[in-house]
């Protein structure tokens, strides 16, 4: 049973008068625990796709499940409680938020989505904090970090909440080609520890390279899709 | 709730110096509102004790048409004794009712045997006039209250007339008055006692025992011009007031109409009108305080939203709820406006107690060295503070709501 699965799926803008196809009509399935890459040049419908895959956006036509729950049904409430209990995000400029330091950002969906108990919390945001190696900057602020490290931060807490699928849209865009290694094998690493399903989009062919499925799309059709789903 | 109002505090912190800017701003209103308050209320009861505990009384009663005739002091308007005795009858039916004091008002002439003026008299019973205005005797500038406040065959002449006129305590002076069939009459009194001028009606008014008034106007009857009430709290003026009307409904002319009038202070003293003022120029600097709070408040969370629209857009990718967005917002409204109230609050406590520490004198009208001593009811304060935080919460409704309406796509993409 796949964990994301698309049939026909169309997502379409509209611009003035004119309708702005951005996907046109992709088939795809995504196994738990898989490591995907969606890969392609700019303005190709990767991050549409994602921000559709992530209930952030809705499909015009066709069908999106994720987590057996039909995501295009979802109004904005339920869309965002989805979101809160089963998807983690990772983004291109880290979006930390400022006034919180590395702990409590990690710590920010538990407290503010989901309502852990504090004893419960703190034990959760410890583990995390440890697994992607950041727990000696816990009580440093982002502007106190560096890109790799707040991008460790934000893995962490795309994790915390048991997610079953994080989304990361170009996560290492804005970090060194070292680092940005060291990103994706932390996330293969939070995978194989975690089970967790990563689906990131991305345009650097180095990076490309370490994704086990890869999707790749070009002017919204998916034109190549190959390697096999981690099991 | 903790965990909201901790991040919105830390949020307020990031912008220190807006934060710090737009909580001036509402402290200054608060301190501006509570101070005027504290300063305009002890100001009015000030003069309004002046007017009412030493010369008007709370209630006033007279027969009909005397007011309207007062600047005269029409002797054939005074209440007949059946009437007199009725409302003191009445008066003591009434529990809002402290004490009350009978009066002969007129007008005569005053002599030193060497120069001669007009003077306006009240004939009064010492005893009761003394209770019914209890700042009288404290007025005495020349003589003593000590064994009564007025003897028979003796006067209590204001100021103004004792230094223009060159009298003192103990000097003898001649009262000429006309009586109500239009014969002149004259007696000799004794200076008792020289009365400090006060601000309205009746201020630089003269005293004499009322039953040397009568036998100087040849009253055949206990007459009286009108009765002064004083009653046990000048808060309930208006009820005490329905209650005496009521009362003395039944006093009636031979016409079958009302025979008396009742008149509160605010009546019969044109300090009631500067008193409205006040209370109109209360309920301005209110409205400032709102348009403060109301335009700081909005301006700096309008600021917020749109500075921190990536920000808003991360948090409901990952899952935030609009409601917890919106009360995140709101929260800092709140924040701001609690800060402005508690430091104002304090500081215009701080006042106050300073300027009762080190009390400010002034003068008004006739009246010198009248004191301030201002303060703040609690009541006033919770109103002012329930008010700040109502407009603060109001102020930053429309930025919240917009943050928690936001698109998160659109806010992620925000530059």
């Amino acid at each position: 049973m796949p964990l994301v699965s698309a049939v026909r799926l169309v997502k379409t803008y509209r611009a003035g008068d004119v309708d702005v196809p951005a996907v046109r009509g992709v088939d795809f399935a995504i196994e738990p625990a898989s490591f995907v890459a969606f890969v392609g040049p700019s303005g190709s419908g990767k991050s549409t796709l994602l921000n559709m895959v992530g209930c952030l956006d809705h499909p015009t036509s066709g069908t999106l499940t994720v987590l057996d729950t039909d995501v295009a049904t979802l109004d904005r409430r339920a869309s965002a409680e989805f979101r809160g209990h089963n998807i983690g995000f990772i983004f291109q400029d880290f979006n930390l938020i400022p006034v919180l330091s590395a702990r409590e950002n990690v710590e920010y969906p538990l407290l503010m989505v989901q309502n852990w108990p504090a004893e419960k919390r703190r034990a959760r945001v410890a583990e995390l904090l440890d697994a992607v190696g950041i727990a000696d900057q816990a009580d440093k602020r982002p502007d106190q970090l560096s890109g790799g490290q707040k991008q460790r931060v934000a893995v962490a807490r795309a994790l915390v909440a048991h997610s079953k699928l994080v989304l990361a849209d170009e996560p290492t865009a804005n970090l060194d080609h070292d680092t940005a290694y060291r990103i994706i094998a932390l996330m293969k690493k939070m995978r194989d520890e975690f089970g967790t399903t990563f689906v990131f989009s991305t345009h650097d062919p180095k990076i490309v390279g370490e994704a086990e499925v890869t999707f790749a799309l070009e002017d919204g059709r998916l034109v190549n899709n190959s390697g096999a789903t981690h099991a | 709730m903790l965990k909201v109002l901790k991040l919105a505090a830390r949020n307020l912190a990031r912008y220190g110096r807006r934060t710090l800017l737009t909580t001036g701003l509402i402290i200054l209103g608060v301190v501006a509102v509570l101070l005027f308050i504290a300063i305009s209320g002890s100001f009015k009861g000030l003069i309004v004790g002046q007017i009412t505990d030493s010369v008007l009384g709370h209630l006033q009663v007279h027969r009909k048409g005397y007011v309207a005739s007062i600047d005269n002091l029409p002797l054939n308007l005074n209440m007949k004794p059946g009437a007199v005795s009725k409302v003191e009858q009445a008066l003591k039916g009434i529990d809002a009712v402290a004490v009350w004091s009978p009066r002969v008002k007129f007008g005569a002439m005053f002599s030193n045997f060497s120069e001669t003026t007009s003077i306006r008299l009240n004939g009064v019973i010492p005893e009761q006039e003394a209770a019914a205005m209890p700042l009288l005797p404290g007025r005495l500038v020349q003589g003593s209250a000590a064994d009564g406040l007025l003897a028979r065959g003796k006067v209590l002449i204001p100021e103004i007339l004792a230094r223009g006129m060159k009298i003192k305590v103990g000097d003898t002076i001649v009262l000429i008055a006309t009586n109500l069939d239009g014969s002149v009459n004259g007696k000799t009194f004794v200076v008792q006692g020289v009365l400090g001028d006060v601000t309205g009606p009746g201020g630089r008014d003269g005293y004499v025992h009322i039953e040397d008034a009568r036998e100087l106007l040849r009253m055949t009857g206990a007459e009286v011009s009108e009765i002064a009430v004083r009653l046990k709290d000048l808060g309930k003026l208006a009820s005490a007031k329905a209650q005496v009307v009521q009362a003395l409904s039944e006093v009636r002319n031979p016409q079958g109409q009302p025979a008396l009038d009742v008149h509160g202070w605010d009546q019969l003293s044109p300090f009631a009108n500067i008193a409205r003022m006040i209370d109109l120029l209360d309920i301005f600097i209110r409205v400032m305080l709102v348009g403060i709070v109301l335009i700081s408040v909005m301006n700096v969370m309008m600021m917020a939203v749109y500075e921190r629209i990536r920000e808003i857009g991360t948090i409901a990718a990952i899952g935030t709820p609009p409601r917890r967005i919106l009360g995140l917002f709101l929260s800092e409204g709140l924040l701001l406006g609690l800060i402005g109230t508690a430091i104002g609050t304090v500081v215009s406590l701080g006042l106050v107690y300073a300027l009762n520490l080190w009390p400010v004198q002034f003068k008004f009208g006739r009246q010198l060295d009248l004191v301030l001593t201002p303060s703040i009811a609690a009541a006033d304060v919770l109103l002012i503070a329930a008010t700040v935080l109502f407009v603060a919460i109001a102020a930053s409704l429309q930025p919240a709501w917009k943050a928690s309406r936001m698109d998160p796509i659109a806010a992620l993409r925000h530059v």
